[in-house]
């Protein structure tokens, strides 16, 4: 390293006045952080699978007997109803878990490497760092579900066509239409899965524990489905996180019924809100002494 | 940023987990344009005063302010103009060098990415810049974090044991590296433990021991101090010791194949002088003796020697060691004072 000769040409100190840089750039940052590892191709690709087999083994099965769901009788009648069902299939659980292994690991993983304490000491603040990582586990969370739907979509569309399918309230609703509700009850879904994001990423930054956060989300949604299953608790019910992953089937009703989704919203809001800003705090005036 | 304010100035510091003391009430001042060594064993306290210095721990007690702004209070503004690293530079080690400064330039702004190219230069990577970091050893990672601090264009540059892990050659580019900085008038904030290589650089130290300041001020004047000895060499060096050992003043006289060595006062040489010339002893030389700064180090951490040097001082009854280094060295700047007809 012959720096001695180089240095000083770079090292002139320099009194600029101070520009903070922008958040959106810290969050662009975040972004390329999370396409550069593999963990975060994981999720999708094993939900591409489940998606994959599905469709592979309905389009084999050639008995399609009796099924209770209206989406699950017409599977082979519209490549459209596929979509709805993997929506169906993933909501409660796999989708929850992708989206916390992300949120959980996102402050973890950065104490875990000490690489917090190296963007710390830059040019931004804690706040910037928060907002841009939840940000980024939020945009994370949107493109898988988006992704898996597209997948679905697409799917179901190529081994079953593109036609009409019947909502919940028996009315049949044309092909574009179908296709606007697919994109319509994924967004709608995307209000639950952002609370579990924000529990994902409190425990991030309290744990400073990948596993433990991960782990911590997953076993919050466990832990909610079994007490919605305890009898005499049924009171409780329409206000467990859990039970906000089905709300989106609101949409698929004729005409819409936006009760659950507005239910889902608010009370979504009493799960995540705070949990952000216990994130928040605990990342604003913790240590960073890791690494 | 006012810019009369120094580029670090820590008053009171106190750092405290459950019921260790980590930081136990230690000031700093680090003038403009210092090379300030940080120094201490192991568990001393260094890195976690540091770590308050750049606002990643908030100090149980005290403050720290880097050009009169306080890191705690005012986050990122403070850190303007305040570049380095706290223990091993980290980086995301699956990003490669340049994806890792850039990463690091957008967080910086102002006009940081521009220089990306310099500073990987600078430090000798730009040939293993499309690596991906998680390969590199030790001492181009740390050779990165000095490219990485270089981008912010410091006035501080804040090392924590830069040159670990380096090889020899690499410890001297370091060296240079440092010294090259601050001929351009950057201020350097180095803890290190590499002792020789604090001699070299560095114009003030600070001496930390259990958490505490042991001592703060100027190198020169620590060695100063802590060699407050005399050395001897004359026709009759068996005679000039029986003289010094009758003269007043004259403390711990001995002999050795280089000559006699003692203690005293500057004006108390001068009788011995006139009193080795009296007895018919040539004078072939006199020097004063500096300690090195390894000496002093192990002196004031370890407690060896300072009750001598102390005026007769002995370890505190009942109090730390830092306390009975504290005493020690507070002793021995008095010592010094009187023998070298300056204060403090």
């Amino acid at each position: 390293m012959s720096v001695a000769s180089a240095a000083p040409a770079i090292a002139t100190p320099e009194r600029a006045p101070y520009r903070r840089p922008l958040t959106l750039a810290v969050y662009r940052w975040e972004l390329r952080k999370l396409l550069s590892q593999v963990r975060t191709y994981l999720g999708p690709a094993l939900l591409t699978l489940l998606i994959v087999v599905f469709v592979v083994f309905e389009s084999l099965d050639r008995q399609h007997g009796h099924r209770d769901n209206i989406f699950a009788a017409q599977i082979t009648q519209s490549g459209l109803a596929t979509p709805v069902l993997m929506l169906l299939f993933m909501s409660g659980f796999f989708l929850p878990v992708v989206a916390a292994l992300v949120a959980g690991d996102i402050f973890a993983n950065e104490d875990g490497n000490g690489t917090l304490k190296t963007i710390l000491t830059r040019s931004v603040d804690r706040g910037q760092v928060f907002a841009a990582k939840t940000m980024a586990a939020f945009t994370y969370a949107t493109v898988v579900v988006l992704f898996t739907a597209t997948v679905a979509t697409l799917a179901g569309i190529g081994s079953w066509g593109f036609h009409s399918v019947r909502t919940f309230s028996d009315t049949v609703v044309s092909g574009p239409e179908a296709l606007l509700l697919v994109l319509g009850i994924n967004l709608a879904y995307l209000i639950p899965l952002f609370a579990i994001a924000s529990i994902g990423l409190m425990l991030s930054a309290a744990t400073r524990n990948s596993a433990g956060a991960v782990v911590g989300t997953i076993g919050l949604v466990i832990l909610l489905f079994i007490v919605a299953q305890i009898p005499g608790l049924e009171g409780i019910q329409p206000y467990l996180l859990t039970e906000q992953l089905q709300n989106w089937q609101g949409l698929l009703r004729t005409p819409t019924d936006w009760a659950p989704i507005a239910h889902s919203a608010w009370v979504c809001a009493l799960y995540g809100v705070p949990a952000l800003a216990a994130g928040y705090l605990v990342l604003l005036r913790r240590d960073v002494a890791g690494g | 940023m006012s810019d009369e304010a120094p580029p670090v100035k820590a008053r009171g510091l106190v750092k405290r987990y459950k019921d260790v003391l980590a930081v136990d009430h230690i000031d700093l001042n680090v003038g403009d344009g210092d090379v300030y060594g940080f120094l201490g064993p192991n568990g001393a306290g260094k890195t976690t005063t540091l770590r308050m210095a750049l606002g990643l721990i908030a100090p149980t007690e005290g403050s720290v302010e880097l050009f009169g702004r306080d890191p705690m209070r005012e986050g990122a503004r403070a850190l303007q103009g305040v570049a380095g690293f706290v223990e091993a530079p980290r980086f995301y080690p699956y990003l490669t060098a340049r994806r890792n400064l850039e990463l690091l330039a957008a967080l910086d702004g102002n006009g940081a990415s521009a220089r990306i190219e310099e500073v990987l230069a600078a430090v000798e990577l730009t040939p293993r810049a499309r690596h991906k970091v998680g390969g590199y050893s030790h001492g181009m990672r740390q050779r990165l974090g000095i490219a990485a601090a270089l981008l912010r264009r410091p006035r501080l540059l804040v090392l924590d044991e830069p040159a670990t892990g380096l090889d020899p050659a690499g410890m001297r580019d370091m060296r240079e590296l440092i010294h090259g900085l601050a001929g351009e008038g950057i201020t350097v904030l180095l803890s290190s433990h590499q002792l020789p290589e604090v001699q070299e650089l560095c114009d003030r130290v600070a001496i930390v021991e259990s958490g505490r300041v042991v001592y703060e001020g100027a190198l020169a004047d620590l060695r100063r101090q802590g060699g407050a000895g005399y050395r001897l060499h004359s026709t009759d060096d068996r005679r000039a010791l029986e003289v010094a050992r009758t003269q007043a003043g004259i403390e711990r006289a001995s002999l050795d194949e280089h000559g006699v060595a003692f203690q005293a006062l500057e004006r108390d040489v001068g009788e011995l002088s006139l009193a080795l010339a009296a007895a018919g002893v040539g004078t072939l030389s006199l020097t004063p003796e500096l300690a090195t700064l390894e000496d002093l180090f192990f002196r004031l951490t370890e407690g060896q020697g300072e009750p001598d040097l102390a005026g007769g001082g002995a370890p505190r009854d009942g109090g730390s060691r830092a306390d009975a280094v504290g005493a020690g060295i507070r002793g021995l700047a008095e010592t010094a004072g009187e023998l070298h007809g300056e204060g403090r």
